[in-house]
């Protein structure tokens, strides 16, 4: 059977009245990138502070670590979006619920989907600067040791630099998840890119135009993603230290 | 702190959530597994394919698949389904398709994807010369992978091929978004009824972080016997 495409759709107004549909869909775009960006920057300080403790002699730090990674990650992420939008408001002090549930749209639901975006995403993060600090040979800490830094020192200086260097090609791909993984804040009720594209269908029943136009957004926010990280690996690259190839990995 | 919460909720609505919700979540997790495992290892024999175009068309797909949210794919076919079943069956009306067929079919076709890039890996791990072995003893092509390479593959990769299935455990609750009645979507019934949404959500966190978390000390098990066993 046939569907009558309508590809005109994408330049009527929409019925909010703010522009084309094109326009609302790309607005989405900048929601996306805005929350995804938001809760990469916080999901990679957690990460790398996290996954390094973990590698630490420290033996009650690397448990409250391991403590961490599990809760979080073996909670799917709409529930933890649900969790950080009806249950903790409501935990909070009285005043601070409030104030959050009072918050203007988008903000209400903007602010749970970066917190929870940002938490999930540190787990992985943390996963993989761990992983990519354990790839180093034993030696580099020891002879940093050796050569007089702290353990602190061969840390900064020594450690972290070649295991953030390992690990780009995976955090590039961790992006791309938390890219991929804002789409499940609609459930929460912010209009990110997926969320307007079903909007979009719900207003003007053009179904596949709809969903067509997101899918063809998504892949060229990938694509430009992928160029960027690129770019960067090679800005970053120490000759002679080989990044980590991709090991077989489960994902979503 | 937990004073004016009613925790009886959970009690009273714990038959419907199991036996209305974990079934859904648990029967759609064994049917997608299944079936993506056996599409994921079709993909990827075919992206291993020396034929260009057929490696390149399950590369396509593949790639396709990865780099989109998974609740925009459960929207597409939860749409499309439809369509290609009245294609399929020569109608010029969309066949109805209720939402429990549509995930079913979605979480098939999305974890084949990911499934693929595993067993792709998997046969890729086993050395060339065991395949020229297999033809040298003349096996064809479909002997070979089948009672030589896939076995090993399997074994390989199974701590792997089990984790992702965790994984699609946790994301068969995005469900919720075509308002199936999976767990997450029977508790939220309840809560939404009762308004108890702090009680319900929080039981289904806990109750997702157990099953989760056993499941991924038993593949941690497993892993640790199959290095022993090489």
């Amino acid at each position: 059977m046939g569907y009558n495409w309508h590809w005109k759709v994408l330049f009527e107004t929409e019925p909010g009245g703010t522009g084309t549909y094109l326009h609302y869909l790309i607005v989405g775009l900048g929601w996306t990138l805005t929350t995804a960006l938001a809760a990469w920057v916080i999901a990679l300080s957690i990460g790398a502070i996290v996954g390094t403790v973990r590698t630490t002699p420290i033996k009650w730090l690397v448990r409250l670590g391991n403590l961490y990674v599990e809760i979080f990650r073996n909670v799917p992420l709409i529930v933890q979006m649900f969790l950080w939008f009806f249950v903790v408001p409501e935990l909070l002090p009285t005043a601070l619920g409030d104030w959050i549930k009072q918050m203007p749209p988008p903000w209400g639901s903007y602010l749970p989907a970066v917190m929870c975006l940002a938490i999930f995403t540190s787990v992985r993060i943390a996963e993989q600067v761990r992983a990519g600090i354990n790839s180093l040979p034993r030696g580099q800490r020891m002879a940093g040791i050796a050569t007089g830094l702290t353990e602190a020192q061969a840390y900064r200086y020594v450690i972290l630099p070649q295991a953030f260097r390992i690990i780009l090609p995976p955090l590039t791909s961790e992006f791309m998840n938390v890219i991929k993984n804002s789409s499940v804040a609609l459930t929460i009720g912010l209009l990110e890119l997926t969320g307007r594209a079903r909007a979009m269908q719900e207003f003007s029943f053009r179904v596949f135009e709809a969903f067509t136009a997101a899918t063809v957004i998504y892949l060229l926010t990938n694509l430009v993603v992928v160029l960027a990280m690129r770019a960067l690996e090679k800005k970053v690259r120490v000759p002679g230290l080989i990044a980590a190839s991709g090991a077989p990995q489960a994902g979503h | 702190m937990f004073a004016g919460y009613d925790f009886d909720v959970i009690e009273r609505s714990l038959g419907y959530l199991f036996r209305e919700g974990m079934v859904f979540t648990l029967t759609l997790t064994a049917l997608a597994m299944t079936g993506g495992i056996i599409f994921g290892t079709l993909l990827a024999m075919m992206r291993l394919s020396s034929m260009k175009w057929l490696s390149a068309l399950a590369g396509g797909y593949v790639n396709l698949m990865r780099s989109l949210p998974l609740v925009l794919v459960i929207f597409w076919f939860f749409f499309l389904v439809p369509y290609i079943g009245g294609w399929l069956t020569g109608s010029n009306q969309p066949v109805k398709v209720g939402a429990w067929m549509s995930a079913v079919i979605t979480f098939t076709m999305f974890e084949a994807a990911y499934y693929c890039e595993i067993m792709r890996a998997g046969i890729q791990s086993i050395p060339r010369g065991q395949v020229w072995s297999g033809y040298a003893l003349g096996l064809n092509y479909w002997q070979t992978m089948g009672q030589i390479v896939l076995p090993q593959a399997f074994r390989n990769m199974l701590p792997v091929l089990l984790t992702q299935t965790i994984i699609l455990f946790q994301d068969t609750s995005l469900v919720y978004v075509i308002s199936a009645t999976d767990f997450l979507g029977a508790a939220s019934k309840v809560a939404n009824r009762d308004y108890r949404l702090v009680e319900m959500y929080t039981f289904v966190a806990v109750v997702y972080f157990i099953i989760s978390y056993s499941l991924s000390l038993l593949v941690k098990q497993l892993q640790d016997r199959i290095a022993i066993i090489r």
